[in-house]
């Protein structure tokens, strides 16, 4: 694993809203081509920290870096100037919980309007990518739909898809099946799943831990705004050695 | 009133009617620009500019529209020496009342649109601009349409106000119609042109609204 190539680094990473401190020092690092699950209880920051590597949430202090070139450092951190964290914008992707489609655009325009506009691709280049993206993610018959006709599951792939039309090195998900009716949850990990065999590279915040278990390289437990705990899924969900990463799992287990 | 005092009243009242038309028009092309603008600056983070917005809502909602006539009126010949031509001064101070409605109104609108849509955006590496223009001014419109529609049928019936300031718009000649004639007559006929005119929005804002349909 420490092979590869690097491609997001943060180390020490704070962040606090108001008074409460949400990241209390958390070091993350993601390989090209791994996939990491991060888990833990509600409240522990996990989205704050994805929120933050996606330029969301500016951090108070710490670094994050992608691949070469740093996005901000310091105490108090320090940004990089505006057009270089606008670069920095179309190297990841994020899915939100809820979707976030925009619903006046039909389905094929929220696949192909950033690369137009951002990227400055062709109409004829972009349509043609979304043409393929939606294959993958089996709505091909759907490109004409608006967001309102498809169901929750038919949403949140188009999501992925939108984000994948950027063509991003890194793929955040912010608990993306948590808005779903559990038989929808499927179709959206199965996609997940294919994305992980094509080796793309994904930080997945998630509750669904047989999922994590099954397509992560690498699971994060987080717990009051720390790393309590990381490791190989086997270890981490199977085997825990933190108390608290042990009594989360069997509340877990017991559906709480 | 003859048939006839009441047939020359029609046709008076038709030519008439582009005062009242191109009051009602003027006010909403300058309103509805300025309107936005201000709603931007009573969003702004920037208390400078917020803090002189929010007292200029609070003046143009909290006093008479009648009074702001009068006021825009008299006012800058007490100045200047000279008045604005009446047809002018009554488009002023229209335009600056129905910007502070519509400010308020849009302002409703662009909160009413998901932070989700501007964090999509951002992380999509949309700019700020792209971000406005693209996605949320146009779900904007979609929000707004219904209020919109109710402030341009007030804004019809409210130019009947200008006659105050002396502007010859339909109701003034119905008025003085109805002193020279004895007869109530005039402004029932006068009501019956508002009443067409406001068919006419109505018709217009639930056509705008059909067209947005598509999407929700």
């Amino acid at each position: 694993m420490d092979e590869r190539k690097k491609l997001l680094i943060m180390e020490d990473i704070h962040k606090s809203f108001g008074r409460t401190e949400v990241l209390k020092g958390i070091r993350l690092e993601v390989s090209q081509g791994e996939v990491v699950a991060v888990i833990g209880p509600s409240g522990s920051g996990k989205s704050t920290l994805l929120r933050c590597a996606t330029l969301l949430e500016r951090i108070d202090a710490g670094r994050i870096q992608y691949g070469e070139l740093t996005m901000a450092a310091g105490a108090p951190a320090q940004y990089a100037d505006k057009p270089t964290l606008q670069k920095f914008r179309t190297q990841f992707g994020l899915v939100f919980q809820n979707f976030n489609l925009f619903p006046h655009f039909s389905v094929l325009r929220n696949l192909t309007e950033a690369p137009i506009r951002v990227l400055g691709k062709s109409r004829r280049e972009a349509e043609e990518t979304a043409g393929r993206l939606l294959e993958k993610v089996g709505l091909a018959d759907r490109a004409g739909a608006y967001p309102h006709q498809l169901s929750g599951g038919q949403q949140q792939r188009v999501a992925i898809a939108r984000a994948l039309a950027l063509n991003p090195g890194l793929l955040f998900f912010d608990e993306p099946t948590s808005a779903l009716d559990p038989e929808l949850t499927g179709e959206i990990l199965k996609v997940i799943r294919s994305l992980a065999a094509e080796h793309m590279t994904m930080v997945i915040v998630t509750h669904e831990m047989a999922f994590a278990r099954d397509v992560a390289d690498r699971v994060v437990f987080m717990d009051g705004g720390v790393i309590v705990e990381e490791g190989a899924p086997e270890e981490i969900i199977g085997r825990p050695k933190n108390q608290r990463t042990k009594a989360f799992l069997e509340r877990f287990s017991q559906g709480g | 009133m003859s048939l006839e005092a009441i047939w020359k009243l029609i046709v008076q009242m038709l030519l008439d009617s582009r005062v009242t038309l191109g009051l009602f028009a003027l006010t909403a092309l300058f309103a509805l620009p300025l309107g936005l603008l201000v709603a931007c600056g009573r969003m702004s983070r920037l208390k400078l500019i917020q803090w002189p917005v929010r007292a200029y809502l609070l003046v143009m909602r909290g006093t008479p529209l009648i009074l702001q006539l009068i006021f825009f009126y008299f006012m800058p010949s007490y100045i200047f020496g000279q008045s604005l031509p009446r047809f002018w001064a009554a488009v002023l101070a229209f335009t600056l009342n129905y910007a502070a409605y519509f400010a308020e109104i849009y302002r409703g609108g662009i909160e009413a649109v998901a932070v989700g849509q501007r964090e999509a955006a951002a992380v999509l590496g949309f700019s700020r601009s792209q971000t406005f223009g693209r996605i949320v001014l146009p779900q904007v419109v979609k929000h707004i349409l219904p209020p919109m529609g109710n402030e341009f049928m007030v804004l019809v019936k409210d130019t009947a106000l200008a006659q105050t300031i002396g502007v010859m718009e339909i109701f003034r000649l119905a008025n003085t119609t109805v002193s020279a004639n004895a007869s109530l007559v005039p402004i029932f006929i006068a009501g019956v042109f508002y009443l067409v005119m406001n068919a006419i929005v109505s018709k217009g804002f639930s056509i705008a609204e059909k067209r947005l349909d598509y999407y929700k």
